[in-house]
């Protein structure tokens, strides 16, 4: 077996999904590549170059690859696909949007957000928010499978794979990027974090979400938002936590004035502790929460905050 | 111009599902079904570009069984002009619902179709982005904001480190996010026209199309349980449990 793993980048720079994705791969078993598609992303080869496991690293510097859009990226991914019998993206919304044109392209299946590797040809995946686990097996030649990654162990790096640049330059006049706006944050990346404190609809609104900066500096946490908030216009969306938003699986998730609808509890009940704080104490999120406090955020919170 | 929009009737998002207990799937019987919310949203975005003046007509499809003609009906009520069923009792993978799509774009040549980003039950992300591909058509995935601007389409995609933009020629291929819109409700005489107007039922046979699935479920269980917590009094109690007994701070 052969494996392509489509490297996630942020920025230009290898976005730590990769190596949970690199892991994913190695569940299946056989030869990994990486494909590093971008503009200006030599960088980010060798960083994926010192993953373990990797066997080569295969590199498309390229403008026609900046800012990661469909069209070209599929076509890219097409032309090498015939040496592999696995093709493996985080499910971020790049390895979303560009996974399903390549198997729509080579007419085979696509394996949406596997959580777990049964064999080679047979996998996990959450169905209906995460409310039931599917185990689905695929009949095509060409596996093509985007991995939650929050759900596989990140590989060590200190391996030293060989990097080899790819000459394909696909032509794309469908498509033309525009401008992009990306929130500005010291924090970590949602995504990835080890402790994750997120607001609701009981938070009030934008400005007290300020509340909760002191208690995520203090613990290292990124600030995430239910769906409500969001649609409230409390905080951007880039910060949702659900079935429509991120999916998140820190050690810690606390939940502050979020009430647990379906939705937000697809994008966090895999936490391994759940804190929530809410003043409603029939609020469904106690029901799945490892600490439960029944009180109003506005005097919790700044009592935490002083207390860590 | 003429939009496609493509709907999938669901299980109602509301609703706390339950495996069968063969764990052959999910269990669909007496189950209040709905539009699944994401097309909602494409529907009343082609529908607020036919009120503009944008669009002239607004054809709405969907593939599944019998029943789902009530999605159509609710898409008519919400404003969109003419219905398409492709009928079939078989579970239509994203591949075949894209591969039935190509065809009826082939045929409707519309110059915008626009789907929700996933459907609810299956939660897959695919069928647009398939749809594209197969009609050799541009993407604009996970829309917040679609602007038609001459033989172009302007679309602002929700990304995971915030927002971007793209342009695509049209004819291009749109799926939507939760922030696109807020979709309207059908109002009484609304639903009653909509009991009139055109409604055309094919099958995946009239195009030619396989709709057999090369993906095997093989089984659907629960997730598993989160045990029951505890309830906390206060913050120092709830800061000592995080520190000695959790050992997560």
């Amino acid at each position: 077996m052969r494996i392509l793993v489509l490297a996630d980048l942020h920025e230009g720079q290898l976005a730590g999904a990769t190596a949970h994705v690199v892991a994913a791969a190695q569940a299946i078993g056989g030869d990994i590549d990486i494909l590093v598609a971008g503009e200006g992303v030599q960088a980010a080869a060798e960083a994926a170059a010192t993953l373990d496991g990797v066997s080569n690293v295969r590199v498309a510097d390229n403008a026609v690859y900046a800012h990661q859009l469909a069209e070209p990226l599929s076509a890219l991914l097409v032309e090498l696909a015939d040496d592999y019998t696995h093709v493996l993206a985080s499910a971020s919304t790049t390895g979303k949007n560009v996974l399903p044109r390549l198997a729509a392209l080579k007419e085979v299946s696509q394996l949406s957000d596997i959580i777990a590797v049964e064999s080679a040809d047979t996998f996990k995946r959450p169905i209906y928010a995460g409310n039931a686990i599917a185990t689905v097996k695929s009949d095509d030649a060409l596996k093509v499978i985007t991995v939650r990654a929050t759900a596989f162990d990140a590989v060590g790096g200190s391996a030293s794979a060989s990097v080899e640049a790819v000459d394909f330059t696909p032509d794309n006049a469908q498509s033309r990027f525009v401008d992009e706006s990306l929130a500005q944050s010291d924090r970590p990346e949602l995504g990835g974090a080890r402790v994750v404190i997120s607001g609701g609809r009981g938070m009030g609104n934008g400005d007290n979400f300020k509340l909760l900066d002191g208690i995520a500096d203090k613990l290292g946490a990124a600030i995430g938002a239910s769906r409500a908030a969001v649609d409230a216009g409390f905080v951007p969306n880039d910060m949702q936590v659900g079935q429509t938003g991120k999916i998140v699986a820190p050690e810690l998730y606390m939940a502050v004035g979020i009430s647990g609808a379906i939705q937000h509890l697809a994008g966090m009940k895999d936490s391994k502790v759940i804190v929530a704080i809410n003043k409603d104490e029939e609020a469904p999120i106690f029901q799945v929460a490892d600490y439960g406090l029944v009180g109003d955020l506005f005097e919790i919170l700044p009592e935490l905050e002083s207390k860590l | 111009m003429k939009i496609l929009v493509a709907v999938k009737r669901v299980i109602d998002y509301n609703v706390k599902i339950r495996v069968k207990a063969d764990h052959s799937d999910v269990d669909l019987t007496n189950v209040k079904m709905a539009m699944n919310p994401f097309c909602e949203i494409a529907v009343e975005e082609a529908v607020r570009l036919k009120e503009k003046g944008a669009a002239t007509e607004v054809v709405a499809v969907t593939i599944g069984p019998k029943a789902a003609q009530e999605q159509l009906r609710t898409a008519l009520a919400l404003g969109a002009d003419r219905a398409l069923h492709i009928e079939t009792d078989e579970r239509a993978e994203s591949l075949a619902v894209a591969k039935l799509l190509a065809k009826v774009v082939d045929e409707e040549q519309p110059s915008l179709v626009i789907l929700g980003k996933q459907a609810i039950d299956t939660d897959n992300n695919q069928t647009g982005q398939m749809l594209a591909a197969l009609t050799h058509l541009p993407q604009g995935t996970f829309a917040s904001e679609v602007a038609l601007d001459g033989d172009q389409v302007q679309v602002t995609r929700e990304i995971d480190g915030g927002l971007q933009t793209v342009a695509l020629t049209l004819p291009a291929i749109v799926t939507t996010d939760l922030r696109l819109n807020e979709p309207r409700y059908a109002k009484l005489p609304d639903i009653m026209k909509a009991k009139k107007k055109p409604l055309e039922v094919k099958t995946p046979a009239d195009y030619g199309v396989e709709v057999a699935s090369r993906v095997s479920l093989l089984k659907v269980e629960s997730p598993a349980e989160r045990k029951g917590g505890v309830r906390v009094a206060s913050v120092d109690e709830l800061v000592d449990k995080l520190k000695n007994e959790a050992k997560v701070l």
